[in-house]
């Protein structure tokens, strides 16, 4: 007992170190990523974030078919730079769904005007609420919901030309 | 030129080191004290060669040579010579080299004052404070230089972190790392003693001035450094378990339990593995303090350099230093004698459940700052453990330490009876007990630790004097009012922290300009907003009329503060100091419409959180001259507490 008393304070410091070890070699993450991978979409139904498209309920999603929620905003500059991708992406045939975060009508047939409209439907979600249910954490975010409702995959930050075959396959595989 | 010379001051410093870590280790293992001759003028050299270098960065940043990087990255021509001369430490080059001056000076000291310890564990001692000065000279020389040159030099430097540009930045973290290598010392000590086997009075005697200088500055910068985060950041709060808070509170648990214990050892011979444990653990937390702020692995406010690199070096010397002293240990401890044996009621008992209480906070602290590391390396989740957690887990241990507090002063050593013990406590249970009757009537609904918190302190803080009962004040030693004045420093401390969390009235507005808030006792009144022109930043200020009751109305000018180099902004609460506590205002934005996010704060007898910081490092200097002076005056072995 004593023994065991006198080694272990060298024993805690060397797991201790080893966690540090693993701490200081893995990269670091600036990124959050959001607990609901793997689980259900979580329930909301969203207005219209643009007059004259539809807006978006999770009920609409579980559609049988795999899809991609994209959280974006017409003040967001990363968002202009993966529009290119979404079109990409639209034009394959992959359904898209938006969540306008925080936006007003005019300010997104703006943006919409600009880089095109990927989106099947655009849900309005003007405090943030559906983005905080989905646990994002900034835009833009795509989550990839397979055809039961299920979020398979959040993509953080924006989705640049080397991402789309990725999601293109992650697509394939929750079919 | 200047700066080269600094650079050789280093090598020659860190060459000297090896040297004596080379003679103190042939000294121990082939049994020649005589060699002690030679150890003690090198350990002075290395400290004046250390400190030289640190006076040429000194120079370098007041005169702005931005040719040296480390001065361009981190001063600018335009700051106060105030921030120029704490830019020396600002940043973690400078803040290593500072560092590892220190622990040469406290070297050389132990090397020119300690004159009763045996002299074989005074040779292995300096010899365990050079082989820990040549790691961080390596640190330095190899992984972070201060001293190197860049060419061409720019026209202008970069500036210091706002945030920073503070005076009490200026003393805040020498005050810190002074504690933090203060503790080193101690850890030398120990490491020395288990070498030689010499774990006795003798060697806690020569410990304990060490031990207990480093917790005063601790104790002062945890304080210091409390109240600048309390008035800078503008936020309000005082404490936020911030992972370089628990780097400095650490230590000073650690520190805090081992003052008590050595004094076991010194006065009774008892306690003996158990001193020598907390001394490698007091400074071991130390150094993970220095590596978990330099690594960047833990994200904060303090972690200035974020480098691998530099984590893994600093990981390569805690393992070395760290384990090598608890491998010692392991190997050693078997071997050093028990000591004497005392009962469970008795001075002694109170302070080995001071100990083990202050090590379960120490525990909780530890898990809760290291948690999110853990939770990550194992599940890839992130984390962060709050206040929550920190203070319903350590403050109900904090609240029984309290009244171990209150008890074992009052305490006989050896042997004491339970039923006197509380007998002598009766007038301050009494008192406690009106004070939880009087806040239960007066403030219904505060919570319970609050509560709980302002009946101890009102317990606490009149038991506190109770070992002054019936002494002749004028004879009465020194290091008891030390005690006794610590003791009480703690009970205000508290009271305040209760205070603070059960009564603070918080008003948030978007303030238009004329319109009078309340909060707490005072109407406060947004008269106008103005920028202005500081030294170096451009802010906002708010003037601000407030008044309490029908009492004098004053002003008040908080700031939001932009600094342009870095860019950077920074809030200037404006404080109101009062008897009963302070009034906190923070200007913030504006909105479209011309209103102004004013965020106010009634905060009663906040004050006395710092006042009894103040207080417990008060009686740390008493108990410490008190004993400095005793050990002068006589030296036979024996002493009494």
């Amino acid at each position: 007992m004593r023994k065991l008393l006198i080694w272990l304070p060298l024993g805690l410091f060397i797991t201790f170190l080893v966690v540090f070890a693993t701490g200081l070699i893995s990269p670091e993450s600036k990124t959050i990523p959001s607990k609901l991978v793997g689980k259900p979409m979580p329930p909301f139904a969203l207005g219209p974030g643009l007059p004259g498209k539809p807006g978006l309920s999770s009920a609409e999603l579980a559609n049988g078919q795999p899809h991609l929620v994209n959280v974006f905003a017409s003040w967001c500059v990363p968002c202009i730079a993966e529009a290119p991708q979404l079109r990409q992406l639209a034009e394959a045939g992959v359904p898209i769904y938006g969540i306008a975060i925080r936006d007003r009508p005019e300010d997104l047939a703006r943006f919409i005007a600009r880089n095109g409209d990927p989106f099947r439907a655009i849900g309005g979600d003007p405090n943030s609420s559906v983005q905080i249910a989905l646990g994002s954490s900034g835009v833009p975010e795509t989550f990839l919901v397979d055809g039961k409702g299920i979020i398979r995959r959040q993509h953080i930050g924006a989705i640049n030309p080397e991402d789309v075959p990725g999601i293109m396959s992650a697509l394939g595989d929750a079919r | 030129m200047i700066a080269e010379a600094g650079l050789a001051a280093l090598w020659l410093a860190a060459a000297l080191a090896a040297l004596q870590l080379a003679l103190g280790w042939m000294g121990v293992a082939t049994q020649r004290i005589e060699l002690l001759a030679a150890v003690r003028p090198i350990a002075i050299v290395q400290a004046g060669l250390a400190a030289m270098s640190f006076t040429v960065l000194i120079y370098l940043f007041l005169t702005v040579d931005l040719s040296v990087a480390l001065v361009a990255a981190n001063n600018a021509s335009t700051k106060p010579w105030l921030y120029k001369f704490a830019g020396t430490w600002g940043n973690h080059e400078g803040s290593m080299l500072m560092w590892v001056t220190i622990l040469a000076v406290a070297g050389g000291a132990v090397a020119l004052f300690e004159r009763k310890l045996n002299e074989r564990t005074l040779i292995a001692t300096l010899a365990a404070q050079a082989a820990i000065g040549l790691g961080f000279y390596a640190f330095l020389l190899f992984a972070s230089n201060p001293f190197a040159r860049l060419d061409p030099a720019p026209a202008e430097g970069q500036g210091l972190n706002p945030l920073l540009q503070d005076p009490g930045l200026a003393f805040h973290p020498p005050t810190l790392y002074l504690g933090y290598v203060g503790l080193s010392v101690a850890f030398s000590f120990a490491v020395g003693a288990l070498i030689t086997r010499d774990v006795g009075a003798a060697f806690a005697r020569a410990m304990r001035p060490w031990v207990l200088g480093a917790w005063i500055l601790l104790t002062l910068g945890i304080t210091a450094g409390s109240y600048w985060a309390y008035y800078e950041l503008g936020w309000g709060g005082w404490w936020f378990w911030d992972p370089v808070e628990n780097a400095s509170l650490m230590p000073w648990l650690a520190a805090t339990a081992l003052l008590h214990s050595v004094t076991v050892l010194a006065t009774r011979e008892g306690l003996r593995a158990w001193t020598v444990m907390l001394a490698v653990v007091a400074f071991s937390m130390s150094m993970v303090g220095t590596f978990l702020v330099r690594s960047g692995i833990l994200t904060s406010v303090h972690a200035f350099a974020v480098d691998p690199k530099r984590g893994t070096f600093i990981l390569v010397l805690l393992a070395l230093y760290i384990g090598g002293a608890l491998a010692l240990f392991g190997l050693r401890v078997g071997t050093v004698r028990e000591g004497s044996r005392f009962d469970a009621v008795s001075r002694e008992g109170s302070l080995v459940i001071n100990n083990l209480l202050l090590s379960a906070i120490l525990g909780i602290v530890l898990v809760g700052t290291l948690y999110p590391l853990i939770a990550e390396s194992l599940t890839g989740e992130k984390l962060s453990v709050g206040p929550p957690y920190f203070n319903s887990a350590a403050g109900p241990v904090a609240l029984v330490l309290m009244l171990v507090m209150a008890a074992g002063p009052t305490m006989r050593w050896r042997r004491d009876d339970l039923k006197a013990t509380l007998t002598r406590l009766a007038i301050p249970m009494l008192v406690a007990a009106v004070v939880l009757l009087l806040v239960i009537l007066l403030a219904p609904g505060i919570g319970i630790l609050p509560l709980l918190g302002l009946v101890a302190a009102g317990g606490v803080g009149l038991a506190s004097l109770a070992p002054l009962w019936k002494r002749n004040l004028r004879r009465t030693p020194l290091y008891i009012w030390g005690m006794v004045i610590a003791h009480l420093g703690i009970a205000v401390a508290v009271a305040g922290m209760a205070s603070e969390s059960a009564f603070t009235k918080e008003t948030l507005v978007a303030a238009q300009i004329g319109q009078p808030y309340r909060v707490g006792p005072y109407t406060v009144r947004l008269d106008d907003v103005q920028p202005v022109a500081g030294p170096n930043y451009t802010a906002i200020e708010g003037t601000i009329t407030a008044q309490r009751g029908n009492g004098a109305p004053f002003t008040l000018h908080p700031q939001t503060r932009n600094f342009p180099s870095p860019q950077t902004e920074t809030n200037e609460a404006a404080i109101t100091t009062v008897l009963d506590g302070q009034l906190y205002v923070v200007v913030g934005r504006s909105d479209d419409e011309g209103r102004w996010q004013l965020r106010l704060w009634w905060k009663p007898f906040v004050t006395f959180i710092w006042l009894g910081g103040a207080l417990v490092a008060f009686g740390g200097l008493l108990s410490l001259l008190g004993r400095v002076r005793r050990e002068m005056r006589h030296s036979p072995p024996r002493e009494f507490l």
